[in-house]
């Protein structure tokens, strides 16, 4: 491949591109329609009422959920047309979950090496050399040999980042990542994600956190019964939301 | 012959015919557990999966192991299927049976401890790239057999003396070989005392084996245990 043509395509195709994307739960439909891209770099905010279909949309992205129709890019693979392995292309995207899930069977550093060990193939030297690394950033290097369920909401959360990156993901997938947290560990885990958004991550973000949005996003989209009803660059949503329904709910979010 | 005769209790405690015996029983209940496990687990997978042709030859399955008697199984195998042609001898039949039968309650034990673990476990294991197979081996199944050591050590417990069962077929086990021995003096109280203590014996060293099997496997679980074995 030439490296110029390399570049400039990398730099235009969306990281993640969700298009026209329709999902039913049997006879309920909670995706309606639903488009989005994320480029390179982007931070989007995703935040809405619940049972909005937020979490869904995020796990369709990665096809942990599949999708009824539409269809959804990951820098240009499709991962519905069944000619990418699904595993592989999620290997790129990372996860973090409300709950953390952290496998609570192995200690820290396990969690960060088994994926870059079975899944990446990396020599366990290599694995642990990166787990490492990325505990120290995030502050935990003193767990590693701790089991999670030893570990604070918050210390866990952090390490569930660092498992995350471990895959050296083109992606980081958030979904409600401080909603389970105790209010004293919030910050902890948001500072980790602003350095993150800070260091160019492309990263796609379900919360409610709207000072986090008010810093580091470049757009939010705000979802309500399925459908994506706003995506707007962050200053605009802030100062001037389209919708009445997006303005109900940011009066009733920033009022407490 | 009336009474009790400490001279022959004690000399049956320690007859090597008999420990021959036990050990036997031994032998065929960690086969039976072992491989039993084995099939159990594919049973459970089958009976979990969404496909009607793999779920639905596996709950026929358990419902027919289940709903019929080990003694009229071993009796079927053993004495039954030569009628068609298809003979096994005595161990053959005996581990087969026990081995059939087993896997069915086992496979009840293996889906309940799967279905345990919860959908994020799953979904995190998938999210970093996992194919099935590996969320299985190293997300699901170590998670579902630290849920799933309780009842089978129990199961354990019961097939160590479900074993004499076989001795119907004349298996030659621990209470086959207590009454085989009868016939030398007469001494039933005495041989049948020491049978129970053998099967005793053997269920309690399990119970033990058990308990240091769980601590081992609930380790991560015990919010003390890392503090204390920093490394
Ligand atoms: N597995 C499922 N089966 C059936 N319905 C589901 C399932 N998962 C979610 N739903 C329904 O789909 C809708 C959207 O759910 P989703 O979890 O995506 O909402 P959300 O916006 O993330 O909400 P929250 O803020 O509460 O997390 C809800 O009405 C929910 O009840
Ligand atoms: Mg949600």
């Amino acid at each position: 491949m030439n490296a110029a043509d390399g570049t400039s395509a990398r730099a235009t195709t969306p990281v993640v591109e969700i298009r026209g994307v329709d999902k039913w739960y049997s006879t309920f439909q909670v995706l309606k329609g639903c488009s989005l891209s994320v480029a390179r770099g982007e931070v989007v905010v995703v935040c809405g009422p619940s049972g909005s279909g937020k979490s869904t949309l995020i796990k369709c992205v990665n096809a942990l959920e599949p999708v009824n129709t539409g269809d959804v890019l990951i820098e240009g693979t499709s991962i519905t047309d069944g000619k990418a392995s699904l595993s592989k292309l999620r290997a790129r995207v990372g996860m973090v979950f409300q709950h953390f899930e952290l496998f609570p069977h192995m200690s820290v550093l396990e969690n960060l090496c088994i994926g870059q060990e079975k899944v990446l193939k990396r020599k366990s030297e290599e694995a642990r050399d990166k787990a490492m690394g990325l505990l120290a950033r995030v502050g935990m290097t003193a767990h590693a040999g701790k089991y999670p369920l030893q570990l604070s909401g918050g210390q866990q959360q952090r390490i569930a980042i660092a498992r995350a990156l471990a895959m050296d993901p083109i992606a980081m997938l958030f979904d409600e990542p401080t909603s389970a947290l105790d209010p004293e560990m919030i910050t902890e885990v948001l500072d980790v994600m602003v350095s993150l958004a800070q260091e160019g991550m492309t990263m796609m973000v379900v919360t409610h956190e709207m000072g986090f949005a008010r810093k580091v996003a470049d757009r939010v989209v705000f979802m309500d019964r399925g459908e994506i009803v706003e995506d707007t660059p962050k200053a605009r949503f802030f100062e001037d939301p389209q919708s009445d329904r997006a303005k109900a709910f940011l009066s009733k979010i920033l009022s407490h | 012959m009336k009474g009790w005769h400490w001279d022959g209790f004690f000399e049956y405690l320690t007859n090597g015919y008999l420990i021959e015996g036990a050990l036997v029983t031994l032998g065929l209940t960690v086969f039976s557990i072992f491989f039993g496990l084995i099939l159990g687990f594919v049973i459970a997978v089958m009976r979990m999966s969404k496909y009607k042709l793999l779920s639905a030859p596996a709950y026929f399955y358990t419902w027919i192991m289940r709903g019929t008697p080990l003694l009229v199984q071993l009796i079927i195998i053993y004495t039954g299927l030569p009628q068609l042609g298809i003979k096994f001898t005595v161990v053959e039949s005996t581990l087969i049976g026990l081995t059939l039968n087993e896997a069915a309650y086992l496979s009840e034990i293996v889906r309940a401890g799967i279905a345990a673990v919860s959908r994020g476990q799953v979904n995190a294991a998938r999210a970093i790239g996992m194919t099935p197979f590996q969320v299985m081996r190293y997300v699901v199944a170590p998670q579902a057999f630290r849920i799933i050591i309780p009842p089978l050590g129990n199961s354990v417990n019961g097939v160590l003396k479900t074993t004499s069962i076989a001795s119907i077929i004349s298996m030659e086990e621990l209470l086959r070989r207590t009454q085989v021995l009868i016939q030398e003096r007469f001494l039933v109280l005495e041989l049948f005392v020491v049978a129970a203590i053998y099967y005793l014996i053997m269920t309690t060293a399990w119970e033990f084996i058990q308990r240091r099997i769980e601590r081992r496997f609930g380790r991560a679980y015990d919010p003390q245990a890392g503090l204390v074995e920093q490394r």
